[in-house]
């Protein structure tokens, strides 16, 4: 039993190496196929005027002159050793570069995730009890709306009602503050920043959980030890939380999980709306810098955070339902 | 996304014959009534695709004319929707910007679609090696951040209509393999592909004639679902200036120019276009929705 479980997590450990793998080839040859150069980007931007030695020069410094096998092995042993380098644009270490913006993309996607929680669970449970009733179909438009709705769309909305709300409640218009500060920092200043981008990707993930939630509770709720339940006469109250809910939350963790791993790379465009400067407004500035040791570090670690985070759901998984690591 | 789930759900589906005695009409009154919310997508998804169509006849204004005399004109009985910075009537620019979300969600929707069901079907009939190396590759494409393959797609290539519908097919290949790949394993299984095999049938038939019909419940609702996440993917990556660019109406394009900048002084160059591009994707929703409970007797209410 404890062997079964073992086995099964070395083996889907070992499924992830070529998913990175992979991914760091299709990064590494994408972004070289990008026509321009970094270092005729950099010396336009200083001046205007450049010779071909210095452009050599600069080309030998960022180790751009070498054969394209070995810029790759220099980036995979990179990877593997948890040696980012130094960014080619600015120079300076990436890891530094990457926390406050990680820090800040970070907190949006946990915030987001937890938004979506709080909305999915109860609004997806009194739509599958209330199945076809007024109710359900409220619940269910309200999701549907909430995946119809883009969320850079409902970002510009939030924005909108705050400017405008606050002007017509104390005649001062008021915006989210612009700079960032971690949470320890101070608290108030952090939370009212992101709290409105948190809601606007928030609401959309919940869309996806609430009709996760609605159907697999449906289907729960025919199994025949809820109709023991019933028959046993137990509240209603007690078979949809002890009985129903548990045995449905198992796809709910997934879609959670599978969606925070999306949210880590796909906070883009809210990023955008907000005027955040998160791991989203970097990855646009690398690629068009072709700031090749950026792109990549930051297309490694979305990817290794999506990888990581299906792993963790597969064994969580696997660790409810026995059926699937003997599989 | 829900691609696990709905995998296990699809798997098996026997697509059931339509009773031929039914009239046409009676059924189509029939599945309104069973169906409200699926009616109810139908009637959006058939409105959007008339209004792109009719676009020319349908619209007031020129959408790419400008007229700086009526500059961020109200919503009024001439301008129903106002008009935005550089005086366009902004339902004509919707109206036209319909022309090119159904332009880029449906080519999308179908090419990305197809693909991943022939090569799902494949990756599940032919097996083995192959099959692990297709999924491995699959999984790739799954965990590679979409922006930043539709920023090298743009990069690459420029920016335009075409590019972007490349950007956008590219992550729905995987996404509809993998869930055609499970249905097709289990149709694997049932004795009449081996009996095919073992009547000389080459591959390519076996694959096209025999496994594919069988299963096009899931393509079909894929399909559906890709169109309306195609449409929310093109004003998104059209809103970040990776794709549709000015003067060509967009729902996204009209969100980015200036929207933010005059929300207060002119809210409806932010509401109605969102408004436009959430009714779009609210109606294939619906639609898809309805399908899939008529497709899938699994899910279906009893």
């Amino acid at each position: 039993m404890e062997n079964a479980v073992y086995q099964y997590i070395v083996k889907r450990l070992f499924l992830m190496i070529p998913t990175l793998i992979g991914a760091a080839i299709l990064v590494f040859f994408l972004l070289r196929l990008i026509p321009g150069d970094i270092c005729e980007l950099r010396m336009a931007g200083t001046g205007g005027y450049f010779d071909k030695e210095a452009l050599a020069i600069c080309q030998t410094e960022l180790g751009l002159d070498q054969s394209i096998m070995v810029q790759f092995a220099d980036f995979v042993w990179g990877f593997i050793t948890f040696d980012l380098g130094n960014s080619m644009w600015t120079g300076q270490p990436i890891a530094e570069e990457i926390s406050l913006r990680f820090h800040l993309s970070l907190q949006v996607a946990i915030m987001a995730t937890l938004t979506a929680i709080f909305i999915a669970i109860p609004l997806g449970t009194i739509s599958a009890i209330k199945q076809d009733t007024w109710i359900d179909y409220l619940v269910r438009a309200f999701s549907i709306a909430g995946i119809a709705m883009p969320s850079f769309w409902l970002g510009i909305l939030i924005i909108l009602g705050l400017l405008i709300g606050t002007q017509a409640y104390s005649g001062i218009p008021w915006m989210p503050p612009i700079q960032f500060v971690p949470i320890w920092e101070d608290p108030v200043h952090n939370i009212s920043q992101l709290i409105w981008p948190a809601v606007a990707t928030g609401y959309r993930y919940s869309a996806v959980a609430t009709r996760m939630t609605r159907s697999t509770l449906l289907e729960v709720l025919r199994e025949d030890y809820v109709r023991t339940a019933r028959a046993k006469g137990l509240l209603e109250k007690v078979i949809i939380n002890r009985h129903a809910l548990k045995n449905a939350m198992l796809p709910v963790v997934t879609i959670f999980g599978i969606e925070f791993a999306f949210l880590m790379g796909g906070l883009v465009v809210t990023e955008q709306v907000f005027n955040l400067n998160g791991l989203g407004k970097l990855f646009v500035e690398s690629v068009g810098n072709h700031d090749f040791t950026m792109t990549q570090a930051l297309v490694m670690l979305v990817v290794t955070i999506f990888v990581f985070t299906n792993f963790i759901v597969d064994i969580f998984y696997a660790w409810l339902d026995p059926r699937i690591r003997y599989n | 996304m829900d691609a696990r789930s709905e995998s296990q759900s699809i798997t098996g589906v026997e697509l059931e014959e339509p009773a031929k005695s039914q009239s046409w009409l009676i059924s189509v009154l029939d599945l309104t009534r069973r169906q409200p919310l699926g009616a109810a997508g139908a009637i959006i998804v058939i409105g959007m695709i008339f209004m792109a169509i009719f676009a020319d006849f349908l619209a007031p204004f020129d959408p790419v004319v400008n007229n700086f005399e009526m500059m961020h004109v109200a919503p009024s009985a001439e301008h129903w929707f106002g008009t935005d910075q550089f005086g366009r009537d902004v339902l004509s620019r919707i109206i036209f910007g319909a022309r090119t979300a159904m332009l880029v969600g449906f080519v999308s929707a179908f090419i990305g679609a197809t693909l991943g069901l022939v090569l799902g079907v494949a990756s599940a009939y032919f097996g083995g090696v192959f099959d692990l190396i297709f999924q491995r590759i699959m999984d790739v494409f799954m965990a590679f951040p979409l922006i930043i393959m539709a920023l090298a797609v743009v990069s690459i290539f420029g920016t335009g209509v075409e590019n972007l519908i490349i950007a956008i097919t590219i992550p729905f290949v995987p996404r509809c393999a993998r869930v055609v790949r499970s249905s097709a394993l289990a149709i694997r299984e049932i004795p009449y592909v081996d009996a095919a095999r073992a009547l000389g049938y080459s591959h390519r038939r076996i694959i096209l004639r025999h496994m594919v019909p069988n299963v096009m419940a899931p393509y079909l609702i894929m399909i559906t679902a890709f169109v309306g996440q195609a449409i929310l993917l093109e004003a998104s990556l059209t809103f970040l200036g990776l794709g549709v660019q000015e003067p060509t109406p967009a729902w996204g394009l009209m969100l980015q120019g200036g929207a933010e900048e005059y929300a207060e002084s002119a809210p409806w160059m932010a509401i109605f276009p969102g408004l436009a591009i959430s009714l779009a994707v609210f109606g294939f929703n619906l639609f898809g929705d309805a399908l899939r409970d008529v497709l899938d007797p699994k899910l279906r209410a009893q």
